[in-house]
């Protein structure tokens, strides 16, 4: 082994990981100094949990390597992946609520008195003074876990993590529940850690606390790997193109945007909005006759938006106007009873029904809206199918063909045969086009602004696609770690300007 | 004062205060309303007359605590199939008592290993696994015999008749060997890997393993003691009716399962306190015995009782975990303080 090598704790080589069905991981490398914090950056569902748990012994790699502290390992379970000194605290707390703090510090190797029992007095002990000395934090450690809030519980849970004398610890978006002061402290924690020697996976969607802490980034996207990057040499505009995979073009693409009509009466308006945890803080307007897209990585809040704004996700505090008017929603029931429809964004789980046909699907919204047993005569259904068929130009061979046995396109097409069925003022397209074929993706498009222009409805369009953006759009929200960070408007709409808002690096002018 | 009892409310052991204090007020109810109940003979009578009761509640109380739909369905007709074994071994072979009850023990062992590896490696509902067994084991010990088989050992009747005197009231050795249980329960929970483990699993399973816990092989001994005590609880059973039978330990799985939610196991799995499940027998015992101290009224008023009882438990558990959702709620928005010891 050369000297070089050895300044590596952690190396994992051309890793593949395989669910059933799907290729996970492709050929990631993943590698690790002593001593430095790595950032593994990507948009949800690029591989970064998946990667953490392949190498922590949940889940087991297909092929490929991992050399840690100068071996070769196969981790195979939690524990034995703990025992080489590899320590993990996972996005969700995953501690037991019902045990108390100290317990949760040491279950599975609790300390032991008399006969071998647990002795309870020096665990206690034992956990209060980690928790005072390593993270200045004073609790009473026989509580149950549950009596203390979230970001206490992460606390304790990296206080489980360090203690176990660890050489690699991962922290899979600890920050996420945190506020900027704990935040700040955790730092100062892994600071200290890092002066120790110890080195750590830092995972946070947080672009600012990458740059403030981390040394390095690795970054995957679509499970393959990208590459790893100095955090100096990368600027953001930089790395938010690599997680997303999208070259910053110049050349501008065409807005299909109708900008001849004036836009002014309010559908919908949202008043610093807040749900705990998903939405922060939203104030927001959309005018009717207008297509407006929420633009934002994975996971940065832009499908929530689209929830609270038709009530699947309840508000905490603001306001939400609809026609001018204050309204209360309880249920997604009381937004389609003013006239507002959701495309969701995983049309599988959340759209279709598969073992019903085409007519039945595109009754569904509007039945519901009417009420389960009001009675629909055949005739009108049959009717009402046909209409949108034609409309969206869904192929089928008959309107009670199954849906299941339609393209992806023609079921998307179906999902929003649905919702115009219920006549909607406001419609919420959430990834409309995602693993649809270019044609279709087209027609969608086109859809989303003749609905606008011709029919003078509001349309939410939400793609990760910027392109798709720039042609449909007359305004644009960027949405950063769940909130809304900027608008753009009109002539300003270009990919290279939404993406540089993502990165924070550009701001509208006040639309 | 409203700060108090909402603390009382949110602690742990809250629900086994509540079962505690229950207890107390039926016992004083029946000691006001009828001459000679305030005894301490009558006391010991709810352990002498309720022993398989208590042990086989024990046994299925790890069950429930250890989550995943945890339950035991099948204790009962283990009771009845030991006590079946019992009668038949002594009937028809010439083997000792005691080398009898050492292995009937392992009929119980058996069953809970089959229904712990079930439950464990194929992710199977412990409601249908041990329903499964359940009637497997009714099944087996009709096979035995249709019809009731007499245990006339003259050793077994004098174990079963054993009792020793306490201050002037005597108790039986069933008795004993189920506050014995109770006792070795309690301290297996509180202090030992497994017993925490038991609780782990019982409130995330998910965190237990990624903890690094054997999550596993929790499980299967969870349901192998359930078996075991059934057994016991069996052996202790034949003491009393000193007979094997297909209808003995009838419903028993219900009682069982009725005691322990009552002493404040929560069905949810991960919460429960073994004292408690005794003191859920214990009131199941008084009220049928203010209801022989009255006389008149049918036995069934007991089920009636115990049902109404049960409901309010429930409730109770229900608005307890909706306190402390409540006061996490509060905590959530606040931040960690500052404090310097």
């Amino acid at each position: 082994m050369t000297s070089q090598d050895n300044d590596y704790i952690l190396q994992m080589n051309h890793i593949d990981m395989f669910f059933p069905g799907v290729k996970a991981l492709k050929d990631v490398c993943f590698n690790l100094k002593k001593g430095e914090i790595m950032s593994l950056m990507g948009e949800n569902g690029a591989g970064k949990s998946t990667l953490v748990k392949v190498l922590t012994g949940v889940y087991h790699k297909t092929n490929g390597q991992i050399n840690f502290d100068g071996k070769t390992i196969e981790p195979t379970t939690p524990l034995a992946s703990q025992k080489m000194g590899i320590s993990t605290v996972y996005q969700e707390v995953n501690l037991c609520a019902n045990l108390s703090v100290a317990e949760n510090i040491y279950i599975g190797r609790e300390p032991r008195g008399a006969f071998g029992r647990i002795d309870w007095a020096t665990m206690q002990k034992n956990a209060s003074d980690l928790l005072f000395k390593e993270l200045g934090i004073d609790i009473d450690v026989t509580k149950e876990l549950s009596f203390y809030p979230v970001a206490m519980q992460q606390m304790i849970a990296i206080a489980r993590a360090i203690d176990t004398k660890c050489k690699v610890l991962i922290l899979d978006e600890p920050t996420s529940s945190l506020s900027e002061h704990e935040t700040q402290r955790l730092f100062k924690i892994m600071r200290a850690l890092k002066e120790q020697g110890i080195s750590i996976i830092f995972i946070s969607h947080f672009l600012e606390q990458i740059y403030t802490i981390c040394d390095r980034i690795t970054i995957l996207r679509d499970g393959t790997y990208i590459g790893e990057y100095e955090v100096k040499n990368l600027p953001r505009i930089e790395l938010i193109s690599k997680m997303m995979g999208k070259e910053i073009k110049e050349g501008e693409i065409e807005s299909n945007v109708d900008k001849s009509k004036p836009r002014q009466n309010i559908f919908i308006e949202t008043e610093h909005v807040t749900v705990p945890g998903k939405v922060k803080d939203l104030s927001l307007d959309i005018k009717e006759g207008e297509v407006v897209g929420f633009a934002g990585l994975l996971g940065s809040g832009r499908s929530e938006i689209a929830e609270t704004l038709f009530g699947t996700l309840l508000k905490s505090s603001g306001n939400i106007y609809v026609d001018g008017v204050s309204v209360n929603i309880k249920t997604p029931m009381d937004m389609m009873k003013k006239r507002v429809a959701f495309c969701p964004e995983d049309r599988k789980v959340q759209g279709i029904i598969g073992d019903l046909s085409v007519r039945e699907n595109i009754i569904l919204a509007l039945q519901a809206k009417n009420g389960m047993f009001k009675h629909m005569s055949r005739k009108r259904q049959e009717k009402l199918a046909d209409y949108y068929i034609n409309l969206l130009r869904i192929k089928v061979s008959d309107r009670e063909q199954l849906i299941k046995n339609l393209s992806g396109g023609n079921q998307q097409k179906v999902i929003i045969a649905r919702w115009l069925a219920t006549e909607p003022n406001l419609l919420i397209l959430d990834e409309p086009t995602r693993g649809i074929d270019v044609g279709t993706k087209t027609e969608i498009e086109a859809l989303a602004v003749s609905l606008a222009k011709e029919k003078g409805m509001s349309v939410v369009f939400i793609s990760g696609e910027m392109g798709e953006m720039v042609r449909t759009c007359s305004r644009v929200m960027v949405i950063r770690d769940h909130e809304k960070v900027t608008e753009l408007c009109d002539e300003e709409i270009s990919t290279a300007h939404i993406m540089q808002a993502i990165a924070g690096d550009y701001h509208g002018k006040s639309c | 004062m409203r700060k108090f009892l909402s603390d009382l409310v949110a602690s742990q052991n809250f629900p086994f205060y509540v079962t505690g204090v229950l207890f107390v007020l039926l016992f004083s109810i029946g000691s006001v309303a009828f001459e000679g109940f305030f005894s301490p003979q009558v006391f010991l009578n709810l352990f002498i007359d309720n022993a398989p009761l208590i042990i086989v509640t024990v046994g299925i109380t790890f069950t429930i605590i250890s989550g995943f739909g945890g339950i035991d369905l099948s204790v009962g007709a283990v009771v009845s199939l030991t006590c079946m074994s019992l009668a038949i071994l002594m009937r028809d072979t010439s083997l000792s008592p005691f080398l009898c009850m050492f292995l009937v023990l392992f009929i119980g062992i058996a069953v809970g290993l089959l229904n712990g590896v079930l439950i464990t490696y194929f992710r199977l509902q412990p409601f249908i696994v041990t329903l499964g067994s359940m009637f497997l084991c009714r099944g087996l010990t009709a096979i035995l015999s249709r019809d009731s088989v007499p245990i006339d050992n003259a050793i077994y009747s004098d174990l079963a008749f054993w009792s020793v005197e306490v201050g002037g009231c005597f108790i039986s050795l069933g008795a004993i060997i189920a506050l014995t249980c109770v006792v070795i329960a309690t301290l297996v929970l509180r202090y030992t890997s497994f017993g925490r483990g038991v609780y782990a699993i019982g409130g995330n399973e998910q965190s237990a393993r990624l903890m690094g816990l054997k999550v596993d092989s929790i499980r299967v001994r969870v349901y192998v003691i359930s078996g075991f005590c059934a057994a016991l609880g069996g052996i202790t059973y034949s003491w009393i009716m000193l007979s094997g039978y297909t209808l003995h330990g009838l419903g028993m799985e219900m009682d069982a399962i009725a005691s322990s939610v009552i002493g404040g196991t929560q069905l949810m799995g991960g919460v429960g306190f073994m004292p408690g499940t005794l003191l859920g027998v214990m009131i199941q015992g008084t009220i049928l015995t203010i209801i022989s101290f009255q006389g008149t009224l049918s036995a069934w008023w007991t089920k009636i009782v115990v049902g109404l009882l049960l409901c309010l438990f429930i409730v109770m558990q229900a608005v307890v975990t909706a306190h402390k959702s409540k006061l996490m709620n509060l905590k959530a928005e606040g931040s960690i303080p500052d404090k310097k010891r």
